[in-house]
């Protein structure tokens, strides 16, 4: 009797604690589900992906963490995931973010990357609710031909899977993608599949197990310009007397297909439709209101074509490069201005300044590869630390500038792959007495002092030997 | 530089009424002087701001890269440093083949800012020089011409300086060339030589050498120097005016000056070995046997002197006729064979078009016109020779050496257009001392006139006229100062006092001071009327010099500027074209253009040239040239075998830009045409015209250059009209088969061709293909070899 009683137990152990490990490490197979839709919108050299995720606990254990799954391809070129959730009865409904943070899983199939949600109130058993999800990819589409004419439009391929990657079943499904124009030249067919001008809609399907994958290649003309920073240095310049001077360095270059033989100028300037549609012609930033002193120059000198339109909300400054960008060529330059302080300078309660300021790239629709953004605290500030939205590599520097004696300190902020979406503010608090503004000042009065002290002294002693 | 000024001017003395107004003088015309500077500084800054804060023109580029290198390697590294980036695949010694004082000084101010913590870029340091020195060579300017003619004629002459249009032009804010510096070391180490012969002192003299060391260091201009000033000496001793001050003021010159010359890199053994030091190692021996002549005399008894001489003469003549043949032999075998080429046109003004036309090519080495003096020195033209005659009242050592100044560089002027830089401060000197004099004569003798109201006319006269008559009235104040710092310092030295003695005005007493004046005395209206005329003068000068600043010297012409109705127009091509270069194309790749844009081509593109405006090769030259005047087969042969990647030429018939590749063409075909004589200039002429309109020759229309710069230029507007020549092309449909266009400009100003790589030898074809060539260019019988000097 006692052996099978034993067993029985050791059973009832076991399996308790597997159904206990599978509860604490994924609940997986919890969830599922029950509708999903997916809009991929690829007008634009960054890919926007909108998803819309009814998730429903089929377990027994409330659940608060829903993994999203991305091919490991895709995921270098992931700039942002956001995830919203709409909360409040029918009319008042909100949108709240929730937290995603990328997780590793050890029995990931075929190296497949995840983003863990965090919900703010557990899911729990048999409910449902409905996710928003908005990922960016950038560099996704990869010109092909790879390299093209000055008068040849240019063509791009699109990789994705036209079923969702999942790690839950996921009941229903669909994927609609948005081409920029009609004109496309292939596209995999995963039936059913149905294309009605610039949309093309993959599914609906049905009760697809999880990690399913259905490769889908599109072909069609993006004739966008694809203006990537390769670099950006924005530096970012406190001066308590009342300004707040940002100087920003660009490389770009232009991402698209290559740019291949002849440029004719003539064919440029008599047919601008035709020839050069890619081409990249000029660059809208959008700067801060109340700008001043804006300057757009490289390092051989002043660019000069150039438009500011200022009004109170928002200034638009319009860039031309040097010279029209075709894909692959390559430019850098400097934009620098100036902002009155007190539009970005707060005090905090505890008796400490902070500065807030946007992050990425005020250029529109870019990509920037690589940023740096430069906060240089005034002399004699103290304790400098960051606040930014989403993880950036951080690290102090010391600066010296006009007049500078103990130097001041920089707050070095470093991220890859950014999208304009990451224009969001960061905060950076600081310590400062006012009494280091006139540091320089009386240096300066005192050297002049000193130096008029001897001149005078020497007027009044006779060096000389003989008398 | 007016320090010594108020010095002295705070110095007590006994006379309390005149302490008062030596001081105000004192203080006044430090101001005066401070205010000239901020007027030389600020009248340069129009370029800033009518364009922007950037290098201008071709050889700017050159002093600002290697300004750069300076700062970011250090000055080991500049000596040292082979530059590989031009004259491919030559590449040229920067270290010992360039003038450093300029680097050397803007690399120290930069330097020197940067350690101060002021963190501006080396652009803006090199930008901000040559304005800050021209403030410098105005101070300079007053303190030679105050040694010559007292402190009134100084502070005219600062202030005729500070605004010369002649200077201005090669001294604007951008303008970084060697003379910017230069004309301030010129002028300084001629005012150490004047104060060392004025005061006979050897630490002047040493100054003075250092002086002569800088201006060494910065231009090949010093040659004037060290050719004057032994010029000068010799003549004081031919007039009899050599006394021990005389020597004190060369002898240390020649031997330390020779010696810290010699230690520049470019100038090296040629300080002793080239014909232009010559004459002042002759003058050197020459002072040297007056020297020891006035010994011998100070201590033989003069029966004994004249035995001496006889026999003196009789040897030395048959040393000297030694002496001679061997400085003959040394001529004829020196490097050079004596002259440069730039100095023998210098004295022989035809020589440089007749056979070195390199050098004939270049504008500014052309004789100028008459107008062009009265555009670089305007009025200054006319008060020159008035300047001489006040030099001349009295002669002293000093204002001999003006009069030998002006006289020397007013011929020079008339030799090189360039040269007009050099005779800008004579001619200011002597115009300040025209002035001054004037002046001091007229309100003297209305001071005369009006007894009673003698202060508030001179109040007056200073208060409404320009700066010039300020610092005339002022002079009369400030010449007191001086006298009291003379009173001061003459128990140091007695020199002082015979210098006093060669100045009637500063030593005159009051009492014969007015019976002079009475002589001199003009009538009342006549001098209030000259006075007038003289102010009036004055401001058309004045206003001369401000629009010479604004409108004709302040263009950079990298950027250009037109008004039409719409606005204002900025053609910004160069640059674009150089930008494109720089950050589209391999950085080792090759670029090949005419000689004009090879400084511009390595500073602003970073890229590879085969030829620039160093211009020290001149077969490497006349390759290009070749090149760009052959059809397009030979001239891909000639730029393949050079490794050229890209060839960029200048065009202008757009938009009406004339200084572009089309007219330099014939420089091309004359240059190419000087080594390899299969380009010959009548190919290039219709009856001795040059055209490029239909009647233009086939070897015209055929050639690189044609094509380069009008391919595809008939569909821009369906008739290929060209601004520049006026006329339409003579050839308008033609293909390119061995270059491809890759970029042209906005306004086409600038176009940039690909050579296409060779096509691949397949059997047989090739023979054909070269047969076909040789009959196609059947001007070209002297061979393919000829053709291309690489091969």
């Amino acid at each position: 009797m006692e052996a099978p009683i034993r067993a029985a137990q050791f059973l009832g152990f076991t399996v308790f604690f597997l159904l206990f490990c599978v509860c604490r490490s994924s609940p997986l197979h919890n969830l599922l589900i029950s509708n999903a839709e997916r809009r991929i919108d690829l007008t634009s050299h960054i890919v926007k992906v909108y998803l819309t995720l009814k998730v429903e606990n089929a377990g027994s254990t409330p659940t608060s963490e829903i993994l999203l799954a991305f091919p490991p391809t895709q995921v270098d070129h992931l700039a942002t995931v956001e995830v919203l959730v709409t909360k409040g009865k029918r009319k008042k409904t909100t949108l709240v973010r929730l937290d995603v943070k990328p997780t590793e899983l050890p029995d990931a199939p075929n190296g497949t990357k995840y983003f863990t949600i965090y919900l703010a109130n557990p899911l729990n058993s048999g409910e449902s609710m409905t996710l928003e999800v908005l990922y960016l990819f950038t560099h996704s589409l990869e010109p092909f031909p790879a390299e093209i004419g000055q008068s040849e439009s240019q063509l791009v391929y699109y990789r994705d899977s036209a079923l969702i990657l999942s790690p839950y079943h996921i009941k229903q499904q669909a994927t609609f993608v948005k081409t920029p124009s009609t004109k496309v030249e292939s596209f995999t067919r995963v039936e059913p599949t149905n294309r009605a001008g610039t949309e093309m809609k993959y599914g609906p399907y049905e009760d697809r197990p999880p990690y399913s994958f259905s490769p889908i290649l599109i072909h069609f003309e993006n004739n966008s310009p694809f203006p990537v920073v390769e670099e950006l240095v924005r530096e970012v310049e406190i001066s308590h007397w009342g300004n707040l001077q940002v100087t920003e360095q660009y490389t770009l270059v232009h991402g698209g297909a290559r740019h291949k033989g002849v440029f004719s100028r003539v064919e440029y300037q008599s047919r601008p439709t035709l020839s050069g549609t890619s081409s990249l012609r000029y660059l809208l930033a959008r700067l801060p209101p109340r700008v001043h002193s804006v300057y757009y120059r490289d390092e051989i000198g002043n660019i000069s074509s150039s438009h500011l339109r200022t009004d109170s909300r928002k200034s638009e400054l319009e860039i031309e490069p040097r010279y029209p960008l075709f894909g692959g060529w390559k430019t850098t330059f400097v934009i620098g201005y100036g902002l009155p302080l007190q539009d970005f300078l707060f005090e905090s309660s505890d008796d400490r300044r902070y500065l807030n300021f946007t992050f990425g790239c005020p250029l529109l629709e870019t990509v920037v590869d690589k940023l740096t953004v430069k906060v240089v605290l005034p002399e004699g500030s103290k304790d400098p630390s960051a606040v930014v939205a989403f993880p950036v590599e951080q690290h102090l520097e010391t600066k010296y500038s006009y007049l500078d004696v103990v130097g001041r300190t920089v707050v070095v902020m470093e991220k890859k792959n950014l999208v304009p979406s990451h224009n969001s503010h960061f905060q950076v608090h600081y310590t400062f007495k006012p009494i280091f503004m006139l540091a320089e000042p009386l240096m300066l009065a005192s050297a002049f002092f000193l130096f008029f002290v001897a001149c005078v002294a020497y007027l009044h002693i006779d060096l000389s030997i003989r008398k | 530089m007016a320090a010594p000024e108020t010095s002295t001017a705070a110095v007590p003395t006994l006379h309390t009424n005149n302490t008062v107004r030596n001081a105000f003088g004192g203080v006044l015309s430090f101001f005066i002087l401070l205010l000239i500077g901020v007027l030389a500084f600020s009248i340069r800054l129009f370029s800033v701001i009518k364009y922007e804060s950037v290098i201008h023109e071709f050889d700017p580029y050159f002093n600002y890269r290697v300004t750069q290198f300076l700062t970011k390697k250090g000055i080991y590294d500049f000596w040292n440093w082979f530059d590989d980036r031009t004259w491919y695949p030559l590449g040229r010694v920067i270290g010992g083949t360039v003038y450093p004082g300029l680097t050397l000084t803007a690399g120290t101010i930069w330097w020197l800012l940067n350690s101060l913590n002021i963190p501006l870029s080396v652009e803006t340091v090199c930008v901000f020089t040559a304005p800050i020195f021209s403030a410098f060579a105005s101070w300079a300017t007053y303190l030679l011409t105050k040694e010559v003619k007292g402190a009134g004629a100084g502070l005219t002459a600062a202030v005729l300086l500070a605004m010369v249009p002649s200077y201005i032009s090669r001294s604007v804010a951008g303008s970084y060339d060697n003379e910017a510096v230069a004309i301030f070391a010129l002028i300084f180490t001629f005012y150490l030589y004047i104060k060392t012969l004025n005061t006979g002192s050897l630490f002047y003299a040493t100054l003075n050498s250092i002086a002569y060391f800088y201006m060494v260091c910065s231009w090949g201009g010093y040659t004037f120097i060290i050719n004057l000033i032994p010029m000068h000496v010799l003549l004081c001793i031919v007039t009899g005016r050599y006394s021990s001050r005389l020597y004190i003021a060369y002898a240390p010159l020649v031997v330390l000056g020779t010696l810290l010359a010699a230690l520049v890199p470019v100038v090296g053994f040629n300080a002793v070995m080239t014909s232009e030091h010559f004459a002042s190692f002759l003058v050197f021996i020459i002072i040297h046997v007056v020297a020891f002549v006035y010994y011998i005399k100070g201590i033989l008894s003069p029966k004994m002197f004249k035995v001496a001489v006889t026999l003196v003469v009789s040897v030395g003549l048959a040393v000297c006729c030694a002496v001679i043949a061997v400085l003959i032999a040394l001529v004829a075998s020196s490097p050079t064979k004596g002259w440069s080429g730039r100095s023998l046109s210098l004295l022989d003004p035809t020589y440089a078009s007749k056979y070195i036309p390199i050098i004939a090519s270049v504008s500014e080495h052309q004789p100028p016109t008459w107008p062009s003096y009265f555009m670089d020195i305007n009025v200054l033209a006319f008060l020159v020779p008035a300047g001489i005659i006040a030099c001349f009242l009295p002669l002293t050592d000093a204002s001999s050496f003006v009069v030998l100044y002006i006289a020397t560089s007013v011929y020079f002027s008339g030799v090189m257009v360039r040269l007009m830089l050099v005779l800008a401060p004579a001619a200011c000197i002597t115009s300040g001392i025209a002035l001054s004099e004037a002046f001091d004569a007229l309100t003297g003798s209305i001071k005369f006139q009006l007894p009673g109201v003698s202060t508030d006319a001179e109040v007056d006269a200073g208060e409404t006229s320009s700066d010039t008559t300020e610092a005339q009235n002022d002079e009369v104040k400030a010449e007191k100062p001086e006298e009291t710092s003379k009173d001061r310092r003459s128990k140091k030295s007695k020199k002082k006092e015979r210098e006093h003695v060669e100045r009637p005005s500063a030593k005159a007493k009051v009492k014969t001071k007015a019976e002079k004046k009475r002589l001199l005395a003009l009538p009342l209206e006549a001098s209030a009327v000259s006075l007038l005329l003289l102010i009036v003068l004055g401001a058309f000068y004045v206003v001369h010099c401000v629009w010479a600043a604004a409108e004709a010297y302040s263009a950079p012409s990298i950027v250009l500027t037109s008004r039409s109705r719409d606005g204002l127009h900025v053609f910004d091509d160069f640059r674009e074209a150089y930008s494109w270069l720089r950050h589209n194309t391999d950085v080792d790749d090759k670029v090949a253009s005419w000689w004009d844009y090879g400084y511009q081509t390595t500073a602003m593109a970073n890229r590879t040239v085969i030829v620039d405006n160093n211009t020290w090769n001149n077969t490497h030259i006349a390759t290009v040239g070749t090149a760009m005047s052959s059809p397009e087969k030979a001239a891909w042969e000639i730029f393949h075998s050079l490794d050229v990647k890209y060839v960029l030429v200048v065009f202008g018939g757009l938009v009406g830009y004339p200084s572009d590749d089309i007219n330099k063409f014939l420089w091309m075909v004359r240059i190419g045409g000087g080594v390899f004589p299969h380009i010959k200039e009548p190919d290039y002429l219709r009856d001795g015209q040059y055209r490029i309109d239909s009647q233009a020759t086939p070897t015209m229309l055929n050639c690189l250059m044609y094509k380069l710069s009008y391919y595809r230029f008939v569909e821009t507007d369906g008739k290929a009209y060209d601004k520049v020549r006026r006329t339409e092309i003579g050839k308008k449909y033609f293909k390119l088969t061995h270059f491809e266009e890759v970029f042209t400009t906005h306004h086409w100003m600038v176009r940039i061709y690909k050579l296409k790589a060779p096509k691949n030898r397949i059997r047989g074809k090739t023979k054909k293909s070269k047969s076909k060539t040789s009959s196609s260019s059947s001007s070209k019988t002297s061979g393919t070899k000829k053709k291309n000097p690489w091969h």
